[in-house]
């Protein structure tokens, strides 16, 4: 039930989704490229809601309340851009499928230092099939290693664009989301392709 | 919280012996309507101590599927004179112009499931509309490319 909407103005909301490990700069990411600067929670309404609050293990935290970062980009009047930070830790997993549901496509960050701290996301989106990007957020103290070395040790195909970005830098920010763009573009073209 | 007082059953409690203002900030709220204020930063850290569910009745399911974080929800002017309370009558006023179920809940600081909850209810009700999910033409795709690129 589409319909025509009475309200032409209603302006096209696109999701793109910024993942990686805790700490990786996601918040920074957003940040640097976002019109706004707001949070948004969720809280795990089941478990809230039947009574089961389990605690155990979540180091005196006595809420399943997660914050989520969350950015906006005017592309222009009718098209707006949201970018949505997934939770970093494994205990807020049951956000990811709502998160990602009709994603454009994910950026996964990944700090050189830690590598397998973006294994969970990567995983995810893969088996998802959302379109993904790898982008290796330089840290100043990090030892720079070789995109290809990087490709190696994370052990993904061609398939799957890595770059390097400097979280902080909106030039680099938007240059990651255009490649990331370029590569869900590449990946319907073919799809169209292989149809026909 | 002092330590002399009995203990909560729950953390998050708001002692019955102290009001919601009190822990706050000093300004008393409007009889019958604590809530209906411009949130502040203080509010944020008291939304955590109502239980968020209370505000759906319990319900944790929407009344309609398909609502994204990002769908976008923008209301009927003829739904402000609609006999609806509290949140209800806040998302309809915020979204006489189109909002995201995601700024929804910023604004009225719910989480995500709640808003998701109280949008679907208005929508099943008539008094908003939302965007349905499609999948996205390449020539939109393109459009974002060449956006991003020019900002």
């Amino acid at each position: 039930m589409f319909g025509r909407s009475n309200r032409a103005t209603t302006p096209l909301a696109v999701k793109i989704v910024i993942s990686g490990g805790f700490g990786v700069g996601k918040t920074t990411f957003v940040g640097a490229i976002s019109e706004i600067e707001p949070l948004v929670t969720e809280a795990d309404l089941t478990e809230v809601s039947v009574g089961v609050d389990d605690l155990t293990g979540l180091d005196g935290k006595t809420t399943t309340t997660v914050a989520l970062d969350f950015g906006r980009i005017t592309l222009d009047e009718s098209l707006w851009l949201y970018l949505f930070g997934t939770p970093g830790q494994d205990r807020f997993a049951f956000l990811w499928d709502d998160l990602v549901d009709g994603a454009l496509g994910a950026v996964v960050l990944l700090d050189t230092r830690r590598i397998e701290d973006c294994f969970a996301s990567l995983d995810y989106f893969e088996e998802q099939g959302t379109p993904l990007l790898l982008a290796v957020n330089r840290f100043d103290q990090a030892r720079r290693f070789e995109l290809e070395e990087v490709r190696e040790a994370l052990g993904v195909g061609a398939e799957v664009p890595i770059v390097e970005c400097d979280a902080r830098d909106r030039e680099s920010v938007k240059r990651v989301l255009v490649d990331l763009v370029e590569q869900v573009l590449a990946r319907r073209l073919g799809r169209a392709a292989l149809a026909r | 919280m002092s330590e002399a007082v009995p203990r909560l059953p729950d953390p998050r409690m708001i002692p019955p012996w102290q009001t919601a203002a009190a822990q706050s900030s000093a300004q008393p709220p409007a009889p019958g309507q604590g809530g209906e204020e411009a949130p502040s930063d203080a509010a944020l850290a008291d939304a955590t101590l109502v239980r968020p569910f209370l505000v759906t009745g319990g319900r944790t399911r929407p009344l309609k599927d398909g609502l994204r974080i990002e769908t976008m929800v923008y209301a009927l002017p003829a739904a402000l004179s609609a006999p609806l309370r509290f949140e209800l009558r806040r998302i309809v006023e915020l979204c006489q112009s189109p909002r995201s179920v995601a700024e929804i809940a910023v604004r009225l600081e719910l989480p995500l499931g709640v808003a998701r909850v109280l949008v679907a209810d208005l929508v099943s009700g008539g008094y908003v509309t939302s965007t349905e999910p499609a999948e996205i033409p390449i020539d939109v795709i393109e459009r974002i490319r060449d956006r991003v690129r020019a900002l």
